[in-house]
């Protein structure tokens, strides 16, 4: 069982090269990463902590990987995700989503999560 | 200039004479415009047949009337201010413009009472086509448009940055409720975001509409169960009648259902109706319109699909079928990406080469997801990306229930390519010219894909479009 949220789950994980690949594109387009971490991201919970703001002046994709293996060390065994928002006017929205790190075992973590699978109730 | 003296004269006068044909006619900001194509009958001057046009399209009769004169009838008259011809044919394009007054707000059934109402059967041409139709802005705002538009849509389903997937379920008729619930459980799991009702779903002897709609509930909460995703199944609730309608779309939300499906044939009160339903209801409302092609496909004949496009949007559905260009059915890749662009764009500029006549502003109304079905597979992932975007409802039907190794695999063949494909073009890989490669590539860790690839891989759809862009037309 994975969760197969996010932009980029039925592809193999992507190593820190390629995740810094996906946010240079991501600040080429003028949109602004955020990260975000969760222990329950089953539907309908679409909402997820943040680690910190989202990184408005932040330019540089060295300096966001920095930030999410930080992320990944304060929760090892959460979901974390990277998101980028677009600001642009009509089109202020989420632009990209994908998930960077996963708890250990997903099947045990699932187990234990409660309530999810009821899509239903988000509608 | 029109011959004022002639409208009070009796009998039969020419249309062009009494004011329907203006060249120097400045089209105001608030005119609703429209370009007709129009082949004259043999012997009828263009300008006649145009004005013709103009005038019974609007306020005029075949003879010239005496009540005409208790009306202020220069305002209300439509008027036929350009012609030009398409070279090397004997069609030309007529540019006509009816003032905003003489159209009920927010009513498409109305705009369309006027404006394609007898003129395509008037004996003075021999054939004509509505090609496109300027709405402006302040009638634009008597719509309210997409019940959610495509931002709203994502965040329904919490998915982001890729092209949404999804299958209408084959066979198209003749299955089980049981056996319908396992093929959209399949289909979910492996990776689709969607599936579909075909538009002829609705009550047969193998599944009552009731059955179907739990058994794909049931299938949707078991996907999301495994895959943490958030899945739909647009359920038809096309019916004999409105009210039939509204039992299948409430029966539909109470049990949680995020997506409902109409079909064209309902008519365009029906689709207006259903979309107040989904606003209010808070479900997605996806349209089905392959019936579109009996009058929208040949070129000097009919009304071009940008036109129901635009009225697509106005009426306000969140989904519609728009083109696959690479597909089965008929499509030129600049026509489609004109349809294209009027779901998804705030303002549309004038582009001959995509065969937009006009500037179109949506004056910030929601926009309309597309949907691409027909004839695609995993293989054409590349070109699917390169020619409708990313927000785009890609549904592969017969690539997912026909794979060997089952409809979940064949679901997750194609969600791995899409992947795979916005992860090399985030990346700055030229993926159009490279597409095979990106997908050779990943095939090599996705059987499913592998598998995909070596049945598809070579199938294509060349044959020529019935629908190309003019050569630039020149003015008479």
């Amino acid at each position: 069982m994975k969760l197969s949220q996010g932009s980029f789950s039925y592809l193999p994980e992507l190593s820190n090269d390629e995740i810094k690949l996906q946010i240079q594109y991501a600040l080429d387009q003028d949109w602004t990463i955020g990260i975000e971490f969760s222990d329950n991201p089953y539907p309908p919970k679409s909402l997820w902590e943040m680690w910190g703001l989202p990184m408005f002046d932040m330019r540089d994709s060295a300096a966001i990987i920095y930030e999410v293996n930080r992320c990944r060390q304060a929760y090892p065994n959460y979901y974390i995700r990277i998101t980028a928002h677009g600001t642009s006017l009509g089109r202020q929205f989420t632009a990209f989503s994908f998930i960077v790190n996963r708890p250990k075992s997903e099947s045990e973590f699932i187990a234990q999560a409660d309530d999810f699978g009821h899509g239903s109730s988000k509608f | 200039m029109p011959d004022i003296k002639n409208k009070g004269e009796a009998g039969v006068i020419p249309y062009a004479k009494r004011g329907y044909w203006e060249p120097n006619y400045e089209p105001k900001d608030t005119d609703i415009l429209v370009a007709f194509r129009i082949v004259p009958q043999k012997g009828v001057d263009v300008i006649e047949a145009a004005a013709a046009v103009a005038g019974e399209s609007s306020t005029a009769t075949w003879t010239a009337l005496w009540t005409a004169r208790l009306v202020d009838l220069e305002h209300y008259q439509a008027k036929c201010y350009r012609i030009d011809l398409v070279p090397g044919t004997d069609q030309y394009i007529a540019y006509i413009a009816y003032d905003i007054d003489l159209f009920e707000q927010g009513s498409i059934a109305n705009l369309t009472s006027s404006i394609i109402s007898d003129v395509f059967g008037l004996k003075v041409i021999q054939s004509l086509r509505l090609e496109d139709m300027r709405i402006p802005s302040l009638y634009v705002k008597t719509f309210h448009g997409p019940p959610h538009g495509i931002i709203t849509e994502r965040e329904h389903l919490n998915t982001y940055g890729r092209p949404l997937l999804g299958a209408t379920i084959k066979p198209k008729l003749a299955l089980s409720a049981n056996n319908y619930g396992r093929i959209i459980y399949e289909a979910l799991r492996g990776g689709l975001d969607f599936t579909k009702d075909d538009r002829s779903i609705n009550t047969q002897v193998s599944m009552g509409w009731r059955d179907s709609f739990i058994l794909a509930m049931e299938a949707i909460e078991k996907a999301q169960a495994t895959t943490g995703e958030i899945k739909g199944h647009y359920m038809n609730v096309t019916a004999a009648d409105i009210e039939t309608m509204y039992e299948k779309a409430n029966f539909a939300k109470e049990i949680g259902a995020p997506i409902i499906m109409i079909d064209l044939a309902v008519g365009y009160v029906a689709i207006q109706s259903m979309s107040n339903w989904a606003r209010k209801n808070r479900v997605l409302l996806h349209l089905d319109q392959s019936s579109h092609s009996t009058y929208s496909r040949q070129k000097t004949h009919g009304i071009s699909f940008r036109v129901i496009a635009k009225w697509a949007r106005l009426i306000g559905v969140d989904h519609i079928h728009a083109g696959t260009i690479v597909g089965k059915l008929d499509g030129d890749p600049n026509i489609i990406r004109g349809f294209y662009d009027i779901l998804r764009q705030d303002f549309v500029p004038t582009n001959p080469a995509h065969g937009i006549y006009f500037d179109q502003s949506w004056a910030c109304l929601s926009n309309v997801m597309p949907v691409a079905s027909g004839g695609i597979h995993a293989g054409q992932m590349h070109q699917l990306l390169h020619y409708l975007g990313q927000d785009v409802v890609l549904q592969f039907s017969g690539a997912i229930m026909g794979h060997p190794m089952g409809i979940s695999a064949g679901a997750t063949a194609s969600r791995v390519a899409s992947e795979a494909m916005i992860k090399a073009r985030n990346e700055g890989r030229d993926f159009l010219k490279e597409g095979d490669d990106i997908l050779a590539n990943v095939a090599k860790q996705s059987p499913e894909l592998q598998m995909a690839l070596d049945i598809w891989g070579g199938i294509s759809f060349n044959y020529e479009s019935t629908d190309t862009p003019d050569i630039t037309p020149s003015s008479i």
